[in-house]
């Protein structure tokens, strides 16, 4: 039996498979509609996280299976004070797979270590968030035909977002991949992503202004600067809007960048991008859908 | 100079920095073992100036030395059997160690998890870093001993 924990869990041949089963489905949703049917799969989302859940909710129904759960702790047994282990002990006896999200970091391991059915990392506080980047990658070699050979812009806060770190560290294993990081000082790239990527001799650069980097991009990958990493208002207030893709900007771009964004935006994509047919974070979350549907597929499979 | 005599059977623990004897005896739970320990706190070091030992009288399976490693890779290890050293021990750093130290990581689920090991893994041979297996927070000198 398989969990998935981490992006790093698959190797880049798995992935393949994966996103080959997620390029079927999108071509053939048909094929699938009933691949797990009498089959349950239950959301334990310890926090509120909309997009996730539904869109493993809604990879699930496409599937022709049923879904149980519940989308924050204070409907579950946690608010009695119910382990992570005996929770999903019961799960369990209950479902046939399990995505877990929990605001405390590894929890969905331990769940993992308990279980007797698949666990998957549906985001673990600042830690992993294995699906979004699953999301990403399979975007990516949708879009672009494979995943290398490509010069990628990170903007936004590199310091405390998870999905770049994560995306990061799955990119690495792919050739000739070229990183553009791009924030602010107070929120660049951790020192450790960097050494790693000194250490592997992967080409990355720094940069501050965005305009500056437009042309060389085939990819660019924007982020949300997070209220909630802060401890203080006012260095919130003066980062948050730091970074607007607009359509001037997307004029130095070429005609064949694509704009990602793991969703949900605020200031940082200006909403006349969004008829830009290089704007490409909502196929994104289209293709969110396919790749858990794919997760889904292959982790029942291997139970 | 203070003479503790010869041992059978079981261990010397030698070059151990000067006053960590009961921790080392801590980590290795001899309070457990119904055994004969000696405790030999600042003798002296030619190379060290100062050091601990201790002296071990058990079978020789019953220890788990891994985690010596973990705490003081200086340590020597002598291995007794008939009152006679017949092996060194080289100590290699444990790939995980288990309930050694803590994770002081407040997001990690083992500060709310009950029950639940503190379970750390060698990231890093060659930095000798250990990072929260289910965090990944790496492990710090500031961290605490577990006790």
């Amino acid at each position: 039996m398989r969990h998935l924990m981490s992006p790093l869990d698959f190797t880049p041949k798995e992935l393949d498979q994966l996103f080959d089963l997620a390029n079927d489905i999108e071509r053939s949703p048909s094929k699938y509609a009933h691949a797990c049917d009498g089959k349950i799969l239950a959301t334990c989302f310890y926090e509120p996280s909309t997009r996730t859940r539904l869109s493993f909710e809604s990879a699930m129904i496409r599937l022709g299976g049923r879904v149980i759960g519940f989308s924050d702790a204070a409907s579950s047994s946690a608010s009695k004070g119910e382990s992570v282990s005996d929770t999903i002990r019961i799960i369990s006896c209950y479902a046939d797979i399990c995505a877990m999200r929990h605001p405390k970091e590894g929890a969905p391991m331990v769940a993992a270590e308990k279980s007797g059915i698949p666990v998957i990392n549906a985001g673990d506080g600042g830690h992993q968030h294995p699906t979004q980047t699953l999301t990403d990658l399979l975007t990516i070699r949708s879009l672009k035909g494979s995943l290398g050979n490509f010069t990628i812009g990170l903007c936004g806060d590199l310091k405390f977002g998870r999905t770049v770190h994560s995306l990061i560290n799955a990119l690495v294993r792919y050739d000739n991949i070229r990183f553009l990081f791009i924030s602010p000082e107070e929120l660049k790239c951790p020192d450790y992503i960097t050494e790693m990527l000194r250490e592997k001799g992967i080409s990355y650069s720094e940069v501050i202004r965005l305009e500056d980097v437009m042309p060389e991009l085939d990819l660019l990958y924007m982020t949300r600067v997070q209220k909630e990493r802060f401890f203080n208002e006012e260095d919130y207030i003066r980062l948050k809007d730091f970074y607007i893709l607009d359509t001037a900007k997307m004029e130095l771009a070429g005609r064949d960048m694509l704009v990602l964004h793991p969703l949900p935006r605020v200031n940082e994509i200006s909403v006349e991008v969004d008829a830009d047919p290089r704007a490409a974070y909502f196929r994104q979350a289209q293709y969110g859908v396919y790749v858990r549907m794919a997760l889904i597929l292959t982790l029942l499979e291997s139970v | 100079m203070l003479n503790v005599g010869k041992i059978e059977e079981g261990f010397v623990l030698d070059h151990i920095k000067a006053g960590r004897s009961l921790d080392i005896y801590e980590h290795l739970q001899l309070d457990k073992l119904d055994c004969t320990v000696a405790i030999i706190k600042n003798a002296r070091s030619g190379k060290m100036g100062k050091k601990d030992i201790l002296k071990v009288e058990c079978d020789i399976d019953m220890l788990d030395l891994d985690v010596l490693a973990f705490i003081d890779h200086n340590i020597t290890v002598n291995v007794i059997k008939n009152g006679d050293i017949v092996e060194k021990k080289v100590l290699v750093l444990p790939a995980q160690i288990k309930n050694v130290i803590r994770c002081h990581n407040p997001r990690c689920i083992t500060s709310i998890e009950q029950e639940l090991p503190h379970i750390f893994y060698l990231a890093d041979a060659e930095k000798e870093s250990y990072r929260c297996k289910y965090c990944e927070e790496k492990y710090t000198e500031t961290a605490k001993i577990n006790r």
